[in-house]
């Protein structure tokens, strides 16, 4: 690991204040992701504030009838928290079916939606990645591999989004608030909080240098059923090669894109009376992939039909 | 940097680079190498120790952020002639074979039969409103942040099993 300060945020305003005036600086919450990639030098932070005492552990009704999420609150304890059991439980699964025991005691609300990639050319330092040194090249591309985007990736990189909650909250049109550099609040969706690759896959949300993610806030649970579906190369423990979340009429893919991937065209699919088979087919209809990843397209696809077969008898 | 916490019931203030980790600080700063490092980056598990209760991977924790915190390592669970359930139900069961991942694996047991017991779920769980028993599929799912290279995962089953129906 690279040398780098400590200091623990004596405050939110304070935090983004530390990180927004230090290029150097990160912020520190679980540190599950983040403290992994130090000892690996993908990440070298000069200075890390730590935010994972601040007051947004806990989780409270809105008055639009939906939750707020704090920020720091564990995965663990969100996954267990009876309300979201009983409304959100495409949420509970989401997260129940990431990581170990141990790390989701660790692991926070924001610092999941912030987590990078487990592409193994970005932990692999030999070799050139756009996202850990822009211009070096991707190589990905071209590679083996079951991780790669079929959704909106570019000639600069092929990484994937691996987060199993992003996927639920995307299903369930969630938002994040966040402070912002200057100490404001401002809420972006959480569809529309990570970028696609483009030019410059290293850049991953539309955050600002020390905006804080505060918390996540569910609007009302949607009407029909839930459900979410991973596969991956072993039973427990590993990140997905795909997964799909169903809440009502909206469904989300994860592990296909850069970002938590909104399946916009299998909604519209069924909105107009398709049925999932047919709503699935719609989606990865615009997929694409190399012949190295071409069966992630069948995967997806079978995936996606059978989850939101699941959700429509979860009603 | 300057961090005090508590292992095992003592109080130990520790004045050390912000780099070393929890698993670091107890193992080379507080002579406590029960608590093991096996990959150092979470996939273990063999570094698992309980934190306020909680279990956590100690290797991918920084002394820095725990400083108040309680921590039990493997020492702290029992010593011979006065063990904890968990390490007996371990040795009744033959639950191990080199050993390695043993204090790992038995500080994760009581952290997750505390999480059974206080009712969370598991991806194995049908019913997320409902009580759920520690089925087999259930213990191997919650522990599958533990890894035994010897394999002796029946055997771990087994001793789980035997503490499970206490919690049921």
């Amino acid at each position: 690991m690279k040398p780098f300060t400590y200091e623990r945020a004596a405050d939110a305003k304070a935090a983004v204040k530390a990180v927004a005036e230090n290029p150097g600086a990160k912020f520190l919450a679980g540190g599950t992701n983040l403290l992994d990639l130090m000892k690996l030098e993908i990440e070298t932070p000069t200075h890390l504030v730590d935010v994972g005492r601040l007051p947004f552990a806990g989780i409270e009704a809105t008055d639009e009838g939906g939750l707020r999420i704090g920020g720091a609150m564990t995965n663990a304890k969100l996954a267990a928290h009876p309300k979201v059991r009983e409304l959100y439980p495409v949420l509970a699964r989401a997260i129940l079916a990431g990581a170990s025991g141990q790390l989701r005691n660790k692991a926070t609300t924001a610092g999941n939606l912030l987590q990078r990639t487990r592409c193994d050319y970005f932990y692999d330092t030999a070799k050139p990645c756009n996202k850990r040194e822009p211009g070096s090249g991707c190589s990905a591309i071209g590679g083996p591999g079951g991780y790669g985007a079929i959704f909106g990736a570019s000639e600069a990189c092929i990484a994937t989004h691996t987060s199993d909650m992003a996927v639920a909250l995307t299903a369930l049109d969630a938002s994040v608030e966040t402070m912002t550099p200057d100490g404001g609040a401002r809420t972006i969706k959480v569809e529309a909080l990570h970028r696609l690759p483009g030019a410059s896959p290293q850049v991953e949300t539309d955050l600002a240098a020390g905006e804080l993610i505060t918390a996540v806030v569910l609007p009302p649970p949607p009407a029909g059923g839930q459900a979410y579906a991973k596969v991956r190369d072993r039973a427990s423990y590993a990140h997905g090669l795909a997964m799909v979340a169903v809440a009502g009429g909206r469904v989300a893919f994860g592990a296909v894109a850069h970002k938590p991937w909104r399946a916009e065209k299998a909604e519209a699919a069924l909105a107009a009376g398709a049925s999932a088979a047919e709503a699935a087919s719609a989606e990865v209809a615009g997929a694409d992939a190399d012949d190295r990843r071409a069966h992630k397209i069948a995967l997806v696809r079978r995936l996606a039909a059978a989850t939101i077969e699941d959700a429509g008898s979860a009603r | 940097m300057r961090t005090t916490i508590t292992v095992n019931g003592t109080a130990r203030t520790l004045d050390v680079d912000p780099r070393t980790t929890l698993l670091d600080a107890l193992r080379e700063h507080l002579g406590l190498t029960g608590s093991k490092k096996g990959c150092d980056h979470g996939q273990c598990g063999a570094c698992t120790v309980l934190v306020n209760g909680v279990r956590i991977n100690s290797c991918l924790s920084i002394l820095a952020m725990h400083d108040g915190d309680q921590v039990t390592t493997i020492e702290g669970l029992g010593q011979p002639g006065a063990l904890h359930p968990v390490q007996q139900a371990f040795l009744e069961r033959d639950a191990l074979q080199c050993g390695y991942c043993t204090p790992g694996q038995i500080c994760s047991t009581v952290g997750m039969l505390q999480e059974a017991a206080d009712g969370w779920a598991s991806k194995e769980t049908a019913d997320l409103s409902a009580p759920t028993a520690l089925t087999d599929a259930e213990i191997r799912e919650r522990m599958s942040g533990n890894i035994c290279r010897c394999s002796a995962y029946p055997q771990i089953l087994a001793a789980i099993r035997d503490l499970a129906g206490e919690v049921a």
